[in-house]
């Protein structure tokens, strides 16, 4: 209780407070550090940042970002030509553009904290990649590190790739804070930073309820801010089918929820991907099959298998039809064209919580068990079909990622799968990291971080205090570990609640996945920058709800 | 208010997250044969004969007979929303085509206000009269109600009963509706203390209370961390004690706002001035008004409740509460009353003192019932009723016969029931409805099975209970998810409360709230989902 008093103080943190000294003894320690500015407040928190009192005010009539002379990507590269522009608005975000800002040019001027102001402004950051490629797409090995200086007026960032670029943009953007006077400033400050993890990532369902293009795209930009570079876009389930398939039409016009106002059409999920990309994340489709494809039997029918009452047809359908040639040969062209739609190397296929239930009740399922010498165990025959369908997308040079049960049930995939852990409890799901590692699979953890599950209070708190590494293994085995995805599923979410439940919830998996474990151990001070953060968020036009008891300078003036 | 919290939280984290795909009991959706009523009127006979309406000619009318005319702006201004409402804002290039069968369009609805007195200028109190009578038929439907208070919940089901059918072509059966609410007090509390809440979130909430309606709004308007509400006597108060003195504040001209935006909507504001605990913000600009406490034989320099003992205080919350009166029009102030800390006044030695002088030994209920009894003097000195926390009650507090206590505690609460109206005083139930605990799943249903009047009690004592309010404290609620935290959930109490005690099936509530929701986020609230599924309007904000 005494901690979440403190922390209603450390909201005001970012303007001084008018509350002023009173409420509790322990505020009044951080109103003192309320007076020195918030160079330490980016999130996630860098590797390693170091910086001092010295500041220098910055003109957004002056103000550049340039490319350095010896970069190897010029003017003309488009995501970094983006990324500018776009960080622009986002360092001033409270400039209108207006009248000149006042200042203050002359050397050696004190602040009224008594900080020495720099004696010239920071008029550009220059920025140095060294690697070309600026119209690919990042990939699990894209490098993200890079380094940024801000030193005698001067600011500089290189990175080996754009990727690691606009990481370092993202950190440059939330270095820069306003004073009283609305003056922007940044810091003598050095920062060199890469992942702890290569692959952080943010599941959407837009299966169960329909989330509109413009909800992905703000998420998009919500993740950047976060340094999350993979969408997991559960796309399909049971409830709807809202991708619009060139080859296969009828998949969304009868297994969408509305066949024209609730789908993605190919411009809408090229938009998605070409957002993402130029923000630097991937963008990884999933089709869930054999089970969780109710709407994918409404248009295209003999696709699942028929229920059976007794003897005859129940006229409910159960998990796609595993003994069918038509049912591969489906399979194989609509996975051709989503791996030629999607980019990305990797495809989720899903895989989980296949009932097995409608199988059991189909004579010429039951007939083609003894055929193949399954017996009665209907995992086997889940293995049969995934296997058929893993062989179908490597054939298509894609990886797979798949939900654990595909592992659990012992299916034989290649070596490069990537696991996707999501059941149980902490003492559950290590177990599995575990098994899953020793298996030689490489493993992604979400258990712990279904952001869709809701409780009363602070619960950021128990999803930043995992430790993705916590399981038993070598450190041959921790190798294995990509990463991990935050997961909002869709049953009780849509465009109305979707931003407020996603954020800032999902800034503390974002630095769990991002930032040193022992430098990020602390949650005061995680509170202190995550409510900070999430100020800079609601700037930024993100609905991004409280923490807990305070205020925002420019508080959500929207519906 | 924040003990029970506390445990309630614990109770919340030790819920088990099973599966990726966990189900609640969901209900089962049925074609309702109330369409998306909501809530369900007390008589409503729904026939199978439908009526179109259409755009370019259909109106909403003052009745010839009606006592109000057209400067009754109130309506005027109803007239027009609702017709806003039911044709949706964009104007069609084509106007639609004229009906030219007779006897199956209806082209008017006629108002009918009956009593001399139809209450266009006035505000709506615990005993306006909200009953209201629907007719449709062709060519002319007809709402009769006593006052304008009725009218406006006659205009909300009117606009419920209108449906689109697949060519876009709005339809209305032949009805007939006669309704009443259950309980005359049906409130939100909205906290704007904890967080400031802008204007805006606070109009579009009055909004959607009517599309549910309720009608009252409680405004917890200050608290112990920040104090928005702009006195003009006491103008320090919110320089000093609000987040920002000109960003987080509501200055006398929003207030005014809320209060005429609320009274067009048949919605009372009362609000709530706790004291004298919870009143932290309240001492940065009132100087000497809390009781500072002691460290040993030294003041520690922070502060507990206001101070009990001093003349200063009364003379204070005498003006204070003079300015309050004449500022919320309502007859009844909340006076708060609530988790009153003991120790900073046990520790203060002239507290000490005064206790002895009293002689109230060391039960500091006493010095707190004191201060209480000095402020509702106070406070039936301007002529207004008040409401107060149910420790007010517990500490047995003198209180005015009208007094309204609020029961807000969920540990026996059918004995605090039972006992606050066997004392003869008028209750409002919020114990079973603080919103702000979230959970996962469908929790509106819980909200819903609530049935306010299971305490053992006369037929007397159940009178009493005059209504009740669902509670959205602000710990973790601001502007960002206010309103979709709010609504639905929301709405199953204002069921609870307006409708016949036996409208409880779950299946059919479902039905009909699924409908509501998306009429709702069709108006431009963002009410959040209950379920798998979607709205024909998904919602376009952001």
């Amino acid at each position: 209780m005494l901690k979440n008093r403190a922390s209603s103080c450390n909201a005001s943190e970012v303007s001084g407070s008018f509350l002023g000294d009173v409420l509790q003894l322990s505020c009044a320690a951080l109103l003192l550090l309320a007076i020195v500015p918030p160079a330490q407040g980016v999130w996630p928190l860098p590797q390693s940042l170091s910086s001092s009192a010295e500041r220098y005010p910055l003109s957004p009539r002056e103000f550049n970002f340039l490319y350095g002379k010896g970069s190897a990507v010029q003017p003309g590269c488009t995501v970094l030509d983006t990324a500018f522009k776009r960080y622009f608005r986002i360092t001033f975000s409270g400039y209108g553009g207006g009248k000149p800002l006042t200042v203050n040019k002359k050397p050696g001027c004190v602040s009224p904290d008594g900080s020495r102001c720099g004696s010239a402004p920071l008029a550009a950051l220059v920025v140095n990649v060294h690697k070309d490629g600026c119209d690919g797409f990042p990939d699990l090995n894209s490098r993200e590190d890079y380094k940024l200086s801000i030193a005698d007026g001067l600011g500089s960032l290189s990175a080996v790739s754009v990727w690691g670029a606009l990481r370092g943009l993202e950190t440059f953007s939330q270095l820069v804070y306003q004073d009283q006077e609305g003056t922007y400033y940044i810091n003598k400050t050095d920062v060199v930073d890469f992942p702890r993890f290569p692959h952080r990532g943010l599941l959407l369902d837009t299966s169960r309820h329909y989330l509109p293009v413009h909800s992905i795209l703000e998420t998009l930009d919500a993740m950047a801010y976060n340094k999350f570079n993979v969408f997991h876009w559960h796309i399909v389930d049971d409830p709807s089918f809202p991708y619009q398939s060139p080859t296969f039409p009828n998949l969304s016009s009868m297994g969408a929820f509305h066949p024209q106002t609730h789908i993605y059409t190919m411009s809408d999920v090229k938009q998605v991907i070409e957002h993402a990309r130029l923000w630097g994340i991937r963008v990884i489709p999933e089709f869930d099959t054999p089970g969780h494809t109710q709407s994918w039997g409404k248009g295209q029918p003999g696709l699942l298998t028929a229920c059976y009452k007794g003897s005859v047809p129940s006229g409910t359908f159960g998990p796609v039809n595993p003994m069918l040639n038509t049912s591969y040969q489906f399979m194989s062209m609509l996975f051709n064209e989503i791996s030629s739609v999607f980019p990305d190397s990797y495809l989720h296929l899903g895989g989980d919580e296949v009932n097995f239930a409608c199988w059991k009740s189909n004579p010429d399922i039951q007939q083609f068990m003894k055929k193949m010498g399954f017996g009665t165990d209907y995992r086997k025959l889940e293995s049969f079909y995934i296997e058929n369908l893993v062989k179908i997308v490597t054939a298509l040079n894609k990886n797979s990622l798949v939900w654990q049960e595909v592992f659990d049930n012992a299916v034989k995939v290649p070596a490069d799968t990537v696991v996707h852990v999501w059941k149980g409890n902490k003492e559950q799901y290590s177990q599995e990291m575990s098994s899953v590692t020793a298996g030689g699979f490489k493993v992604l953890l979400s258990a712990p971080w279904y952001l869709n599950v809701i409780n009363y209070g602070q619960d950021w708190m128990e999803a930043y205090k995992v430790e993705p590494l916590g399981f038993n293994g070598t450190a041959e085995q921790k190798k294995l570990v990509m990463g991990g995805e935050a997961c909002m599923w869709g049953e009780y979410v849509d465009a109305t609640n979707l931003t407020p439940r996603l954020w800032p919830r999902a800034g503390a998996v974002g630095e769990r996945l991002w930032s040193d474990e022992a430098q990020t151990s602390n949650l005061d001070t995680a509170y202190d920058r995550l409510a900070e953060f999430r100020c800079r968020l609601l700037r930024r036009g993100i609905r991004a709800q409280p923490l807990f008891v305070g205020y925002c300078d420019h508080e959500y003036e929207r519906i | 208010m924040a003990l029970i919290k506390l445990a309630v939280l614990f109770l919340a984290a030790s819920v088990c997250l099973c599966s990726k795909h966990k189900s609640e009991k969901v209900p089962k959706l049925v074609n309702s044969q109330y369409g998306s009523l909501w809530p369900l009127p007390q008589s409503a006979q729904i026939s199978v004969s439908a009526f179109q309406l259409s755009r370019s000619s259909f109106q909403i009318v003052h009745a010839p007979k009606s006592s109000a005319g057209p400067r009754c702006y109130l309506l005027g201004e109803a007239f027009r929303r609702y017709f806003e409402y039911t044709f949706g804002y964009s104007k069609r290039l084509n106007k639609d085509r004229k009906q030219s069968g007779a006897g199956t369009e209806v082209s008017e609805l006629q108002v009918l206000i009956t009593s001399s007195e139809p209450q266009c200028d006035g505000f709506p109190s615990v005993s306006s009269d909200e009953s209201y009578q629907l007719t449709v038929d062709q060519p002319t439907a007809v709402l009769t109600a006593p006052e304008v208070w009725g009218a406006l919940r006659g205009l909300e089901t009117f606009s419920q009963l209108v449906y689109k059918d697949e060519y876009g072509t709005l339809h209305i059966n032949k009805s007939e509706i006669k309704d009443f609410p259950r309980f005359n007090h049906r409130g939100i509390l909205l906290d704007s203390s904890r967080h400031f809440l802008p204007l805006k979130v606070i109009l579009a909430n009055l909004d959607a209370m009517a599309m549910n309606k309720y009608n009252v709004f409680h405004w917890h308007i200050v608290d112990d961390q920040s104090f928005p509400y702009q006195s003009s006597l006491f103008p320090e108060l919110s320089k000093e004690g609000s987040y920002h003195p000109y960003t987080h504040v509501y200055t006398p001209a929003d207030v005014k706002m809320v209060i005429e935006y609320a009274r067009m909507r048949g919605i009372r504001v009362i609000s709530e001035f706790d004291t004298p605990g919870h009143t932290q913000s309240w001492g940065l600009g009132q100087k000497g008004l809390l009781t500072p406490c002691y460290s040993g034989e030294k003041p520690s320099g922070t502060f507990g409740p206001v101070n009990p003992i001093l003349n200063s205080t009364y003379d204070f919350m005498t003006q204070f509460f003079k300015e309050v009166s004449s500022v919320f029009p309502d007859a009844y102030i909340h006076l708060g009353g609530d988790e009153v800390d003991f120790s900073c006044w046990k520790s203060n030695p002239d507290i000490q003192k005064f206790m002895e002088q009293q002689g109230f030994g060391t039960d500091y209920s006493k010095l707190e019932s004191y201060y209480i009894q000095r402020i509702l003097d106070i406070v039936t000195g301007t002529k207004k009723g008040y409401m107060i926390w149910q420790e007010v009650f517990d500490n047995g507090v003198k209180l005015k016969p009208d007094t309204v206590v609020e029961v807000w505690m969920g540990n026996a609460l059918e004995e605090e029931l039972h006992n606050v109206t066997s004392a003869g005083y008028t209750t409002i139930l919020s114990a079973p409805w603080y919103l702000d605990y979230i959970s996962y799943g469908q929790d509106w249903q819980k909200y819903y099975k609530v049935e306010p009047l299971s305490f053992k009690g006369t037929d007397a004592q159940k009178k009493l209970v005059i209504g009740g309010e669902a509670c959205l404290w602000g710990e973790f609620v601001d502007a960002t998810n206010l309103t979709p935290r709010l609504w639905p959930r929301a709405s199953a109490v204002a069921e609870r409360l307006w409708s016949h005690k036996d409208v409880r099936d779950t299946d059919d509530a479902y039905s009909r709230l699924s409908q509501h929701r998306c009429r709702m986020v069709q108006r431009g609230i963002p009410a959040e989902p209950l379920f798998v599924g979607h709205c024909d309007y998904e919602y376009r904000g952001l």
